[in-house]
């Protein structure tokens, strides 16, 4: 049993603990930040109980129900339906084919870093590895941060209006957030079998395609996938401006008031959304194995 | 304090963990439950510390059948039994003050344990418990930067805020340290006996066992095989519990020998051997 | 090459040959069906138009008034996703809690004591409820929210906060539901062998053990709402897109140009912001 204590309760033990400077700086802040926003957002909960704020709210959820499901108008669906499956896949697929190159590029593992590039001079490593990644990094953040509506207003100024400007856009948009992902999903690999590719005398190409791709592919087609839900979503809401597909729809019936329509939209939307994401969680599950 | 009466365990795969166990401990004893992993002791302890309901028989505690209890009475039973296991008591992103004075999460109200998060209420309380197991130092410290020895210490000082009539100790000293593993099952013993507390302990360490408590428990295939004083403890008795389970066996080859894990037999405490 | 095709997919290589085929097949028509034209879109008329158009985009806008006008669009848009991603974290929080198997009805929690018929069915009831809550959350676009909220309150920035933190919470309270699903179950056994009660086994096992994961999906979420804020300004909720829609509307490309520059900035900021705090945090 412990022995009878001598020194003072407080000398035992430590009295409170250490202060972190970093986290009342932190909080202090984000008090500040948020007073901030409050104001410049015009946050006001007042609006929500006023009275025309109920009666607006009361005749959007009384026109939605019941659901518009008359068989002309579910069939006026099917071909926005349709679209919309494919802006999204082919967006995806423009993505790829931006993102995959660019994220390779933008790989320092794979473009100067590390213990393939030991052995380069450093004049050949920058102009062959720093310059081109640091180039694919500007691109791809281009890409990334301009939301894909503003590309899609660019692109039809360019090559008009339908659903082809739609693609575009999220065929940039995502190509700049799939390369990034890319280039980090690359650079976690497991660098041995790399280096004794390497050392077996194998040049950079031939290390991508036999090396790093098989390691790298089951995430990297997950996260495609991924991206593909999102891409159902996005074409969804690219639609709102004119992009076609069940967008399109949805803006149309809002413009006309018809809640009812809208209800069926999004019901149709929700639908394919979880099919979508049924498959692909399928698909990856089956790669994970 | 306890009695078992032909507690049967299913578990929802048809697993029979438990089959017609019946058993009687009295309150202040200390009893050691030997046996091969998988025998159903992990199962036999959450039975007793409330965390499973027995599938067939009935266990009661001082004589109320727990199954009867439910809510509010099976918190407060709970709140009687304190229970360290093997590993992972703690929650290891949280200081250990908070996990320490977590032991009073079965008296505290919802609002009282909130602002003891914030501030810790009664921080000197854990600080004395800490100081009963040997770390006083760490009152402060992040729970998953301690070694595991040490965790396994601040779940000990958990329960003794928790101030229980009886401590469950699920194979305490498994993942840590055999230099640490006396003090540890000495450290329980002790402070059972001051406060006159039931232990029951679930040992991997046959030697530990023997050594330390005065009545051994053999369990093989959730069934009881034996109940006796550790003098009693035959080494026949034991190879035929450890049957077909190559480590264990080696296990007792070395006690045959006197070659203990922890160097030569260990001896019980004075006053201990009835 | 194909054994290295085979190590990347595993066993059952005829199984990915067929997918591969399908998704190509899927790609030609989409290609069809969204009328994309390479031709078009590379050929000399194509890139003839989109270079006349790029030239009118330069040099961007950056008299004074414009800048200020570019500077308060960006303050609006970061306000709205920074209060609106707030505004979604404290929505999901109680919902992802409601919307967890493990702290309605199963598991560890749920193991000593039985559930009566009727309390059982009525607490999958509100699992239930909960998930599809989040669900139709989720599902709603945040432009449509976005209508929706100025339909009820009126243009302004505030129905874009609104319809970002419910959209939001949606995504959030799934994440969050399945993190709390996920726990380490040991030290809730423990703490459940003090007595504690159901919250606070919560509070001191479940919170502490998913709060990292929920401050890093939260941040995460952060980066994706300022995209989205920017948007919501095209129908009326302030800040850039706001702005953007006019410039657009009144064919002034190079105020245009300022305020996609203006755009890139704010993202860069707060994706650096973002990381940074993950870093530093979890």
């Amino acid at each position: 049993m412990p022995s009878a204590p001598t020194a003072a309760p407080a000398a035992r033990f430590p009295a409170s603990p250490s202060k972190s400077t970093f986290g009342w700086f932190l909080a202090a802040a984000f008090a500040v930040v948020l007073a901030l926003s409050l104001r410049e957002a015009q946050v006001d909960p007042r609006l929500l109980v006023q009275a025309d704020a109920i009666a607006n709210a009361g005749r959007f959820v009384r026109g939605m129900v019941p659901p518009a499901l008359g068989a002309e108008f579910l069939g006026s669906l099917a071909r926005p339906l349709v679209e919309t499956i494919q802006i999204s896949v082919m967006g995806t697929a423009i993505a790829v084919v931006i993102g995959l190159p660019l994220g390779l590029l933008a790989t320092a593992s794979l473009m100067w870093r590390g213990s393939l590039h030991e052995r380069t001079a450093s004049l050949r490593r920058a102009a062959f590895g720093v310059l081109p990644y640091g180039l694919a990094r500007v691109f791809l953040s281009a890409f990334r941060s301009i939301p894909e509506y503003v590309w899609a207003f660019m692109f039809v100024r360019a090559v008009g209006l339908g659903p082809f400007p739609g693609v575009l856009a999220l065929g940039i948009a995502y190509g700049g957030m799939l390369g990034k992902v890319y280039s980090e999903i690359l650079e976690g690999v497991d660098p041995r079998p790399i280096e004794t590719l390497h050392a077996a005398g194998a040049s950079r190409g031939a290390l991508v395609v036999y090396g790093l791709v098989p390691e790298a592919l089951p995430q990297l087609v997950s996260y495609t996938l991924y991206r593909w839900e999102c891409a159902i979503r996005a074409s969804a809401i690219l639609g709102f401006v004119g992009a076609g597909g069940i967008g399109q729809q949805v803006e149309l019936s809002m413009r006309m008031f018809q809640f009812d329509e809208i209800l069926t939209e999004l019901g149709v939307l929700f639908v394919l959304v979880a099919a979508v994401d049924f498959v692909s969680g399928r698909i990856r599950g089956r790669l994970v194995r | 304090m306890y009695q078992l009466r032909s507690v049967s365990k299913i578990f929802g795969d048809g697993l029979r963990a438990l089959d017609g166990v019946s058993l009687t401990v009295g309150r202040g004893e200390h009893v050691a439950f030997v046996g091969p992993s998988g025998a159903g002791k992990t199962t036999l302890f959450r039975l007793l510390n409330l965390t499973l309901r027995p599938t067939e028989g009935a266990v009661l505690l001082d004589g109320v059948d727990v199954a009867a209890l439910d809510g509010a009475g099976l918190q407060r039973a709970r709140r009687r039994i304190g229970t360290v296991y093997q590993q992972h008591n703690l929650v290891g992103r949280l200081r250990v003050v908070h996990n320490v004075l977590a032991g009073n999460l079965g008296r505290w109200s919802l609002a009282t344990a909130l602002a003891s998060l914030v501030r810790p209420r009664d921080a000197a309380h854990a600080g004395g418990a800490l100081e009963q197991v040997g770390i006083p130092e760490k009152l402060w410290a992040r729970t998953d930067e301690l070694s595991g020895g040490q965790q396994q210490r601040v779940a000990i000082a958990r329960v003794l805020v928790q101030d229980p009539d009886v401590i469950l100790a699920d194979e305490p000293v498994s993942s840590v340290d055999p230099s640490l593993a006396v003090t540890i099952v000495t450290l329980l013993r002790a402070l059972s006996h001051g406060s006159r507390k039931t232990l029951l302990m679930n040992l991997h360490s046959v030697e530990l066992a023997l050594g330390h408590f005065p009545r051994i428990v053999g369990v093989r295939e959730g069934r009881i095989v034996f109940d006796l004083a550790p003098d009693k403890v035959t080494a026949e008795l034991l190879a035929e519990l450890y049957a077909g389970n190559r480590d264990d066996e080696r296990q007792l080859e070395g006690m045959r020998h006197a070659i203990g894990p922890y160097g030569g037999a260990c001896r019980p405490l004075p006053g201990f051997t009835e | 090459m194909n054994g290295a095709r085979a190590a990347g997919v595993g066993r059952g290589s005829t199984w990915a040959w067929w997918t591969v085929g399908g998704f190509a097949a899927l790609v030609a028509w989409s290609a069809h069906g969204a009328r994309v034209d390479v031709v078009a879109l590379l050929g000399p008329e194509g890139l003839g138009q989109m270079a006349a158009y790029v030239g009118k985009l330069f040099p961007p806008d950056v008299s004074l008034p414009m800048v200020r006008d570019a500077a308060l669009g960006t303050f609006e848009t970061f306000a709205i996703s920074f209060v609106g991603s707030l505004l979604a974290v404290v929505l999901a929080f109680p919902l992802a809690l409601l919307a967890s198997r493990s702290v309605l009805y199963r598991g560890i929690l749920y193991e000593g004591q039985r559930l009566g018929g009727g309390e059982r069915t009525a607490r999958i009831g509100v699992y239930a409820a909960a998930r599809g809550c989040l669900n139709a959350l989720r599902t709603i676009p945040e432009l449509l929210w976005a209508l929706i909220f100025v339909f009820i309150v009126g243009l302004g920035p505030f129905p874009g906060v609104l319809a970002l933190g419910v959209h939001t919470a949606g995504v959030l309270g799934k994440l969050f539901a399945e993190v709390i699903e996920d726990v380490a179950p040991r030290p809730i056994e423990a703490l459940q062998s003090t007595g504690a009660s159901r919250l606070g086994i919560i509070v001191y096992g479940i919170l502490p053990q998913a709060a990292p994961q929920f401050l890093s999906y939260a941040l995460y979420r952060w980066e994706v709402n300022i995209r989205a804020a920017a948007v919501m300004g095209l129908v009326g909720a302030g800040g850039l897109g706001q702005r953007i829609h006019v410039a657009i509307s009144l064919f002034h490309e190079q105020q245009l140009l300022t305020l996609i520059l203006a755009i890139y900035v704010i993202v860069t900021v707060v994706d650096a912001l973002s990381a940074y705090l993950r870093a530093r945090l979890l």
